[in-house]
């Protein structure tokens, strides 16, 4: 009897090959995938939370030079669950994200928008023993890029997941409710599911807004199940 | 216990990740007297050099090491990461898995980094036994000075092969 972690359904996660999608072309394994029992080494994985997560400030990129960054204040905070519903404690979460007018702080970004000397974009903390997250950012801005003619991505902010096992390792975007852009986004809608679509998308979260300061969003990440069987069955 | 629920999505690092993921000593798995470097190139499928992924690697032996390293590939596509070979673990011979991420990938792809010196514990590796016997050398690191080295093919004639976990 081992205890492994439940396989994705098929159609949970985007296609790599994703015709809307330009740089998929080049960068998508076109061999079929060969199955990986889950033996030790993705039952395992790293504790990185006190290496990575060393200042205080660490989880409020508003209060990390010596002003204020310009933008709309918000709160972003949910849990890390695993999809039996249990919370994933001590976990490490890294977010980045654009400025408030769209633009990264990354020699790659050519976007012709202000950078703003009291943002950086990134941001990390550790979760709690119920599996909460709390970062305090700025809204991101939406920006070009080069997809399609006027292509803009929809406000996002990045979250990488650690989970407990190299098996629950994820890196996705969070997007805010009710952005115009979606339905032109190939990157958002490369999740064909629209209940897939939905679980990217924050919830305004007015009881966690705080009056006078920063409107709040909740976002709950839910990374794999474990499932115990005998013998692991092949898909 | 809560009912089931369903994963939340996959999507892209993009090209930015470098704001937020690497750090200075990402790269280094273990280090000391024993640590090696295995280094490559990350190629896309007309052979150039992918400039921005993110490599992460991850074992679980040997105990006492923190066994996961992250390094961003440079301009040319190289990376390099800093760690000691582990030991066979059970029947699996010597391996470290590995995540890939980068722009127009929307989920990672998983590999896992075989030692082309270790023919007699890959030969009986059951991971490496469901692998197509002419792409089975697209796993293994061959050896150099100072370690091994393991090119990561995300597509073409020379494709890496990826695994679903
Ligand atoms: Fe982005």
């Amino acid at each position: 009897m081992h205890e492994g972690f439940r396989r994705d359904a098929p159609g949970v996660h985007p296609a790599l090959d994703d015709a809307g999608y330009k740089s998929t072309r080049l960068r998508h394994p076109r061999q079929p995938l060969v199955y990986l029992p889950q033996s030790v080494t993705e039952l395992s994985g790293p504790q990185l939370g006190p290496e990575r997560v060393t200042g205080a400030l660490d989880h409020d990129l508003t209060r990390q030079h010596a002003g204020e960054p310009l933008g709309e204040r918000i709160v972003v905070s949910g849990r890390v669950l695993d999809g039996d519903g249990r919370p994933i404690r001590d976990t490490l979460v890294e977010i980045w994200q654009a400025n408030a007018a769209g633009r990264y702080l990354h020699k790659g970004d050519q976007h012709p928008a202000p950078l703003d000397p009291n943002f950086s974009g990134a941001g990390r903390c550790v979760t709690d023993a119920n599996g909460r997250y709390e970062f305090i950012t700025i809204k991101p801005g939406a920006y070009p890029w080069g997809n399609h003619h006027n292509a803009w991505r929809p406000q996002h902010i990045h979250f990488s997941l650690l989970g407990q096992a190299f098996a629950q390792r994820l890196v996705t975007q969070m997007y805010f409710p009710g952005d115009p852009l979606f339905a032109f986004d190939p990157i958002y809608n490369s999740v064909r599911d629209p209940e897939g679509r939905a679980r990217m998308v924050s919830s305004f979260d007015l009881e966690r807004t705080v009056p006078d300061w920063a409107l709040a969003y909740d976002f709950d990440i839910v990374l794999r199940g474990r499932e115990s069987t005998p013998i692991e069955e092949e898909r | 216990m809560s009912g089931r629920l369903e994963v939340t999505p996959s999507q892209t690092v993009g090209p930015f990740f470098s704001i937020g993921l690497p750090w200075d000593g990402g790269p280094i798995a273990a280090d000391g007297p024993d640590a090696l470097t295995i280094s490559g190139v990350v190629l896309d499928g007309e052979g150039a050099p992918i400039p921005d992924a993110l490599v992460e690697s991850w074992q679980t032996a040997p105990a006492g090491i923190r066994g996961f390293a992250r390094a961003p590939t440079d301009d040319a596509g190289r990376y390099a990461i800093r760690t000691v070979k582990p030991p066979a673990l059970g029947a699996e011979a010597p391996h470290i898995d590995v995540s890939l991420f980068c722009r127009g990938l929307l989920h990672r792809v998983v590999t896992r980094i075989y030692f082309a010196d270790e023919q007699a514990a890959n030969a009986a590796d059951p991971t490496l036994a469901r692998v197509p016997g002419d792409r089975r050398e697209t796993l293994l690191a061959a050896p150099t000075d100072d370690g091994y080295r393991f090119d990561i093919h995300l597509q073409g004639d020379d494709e890496t092969v990826f695994f679903a976990v």
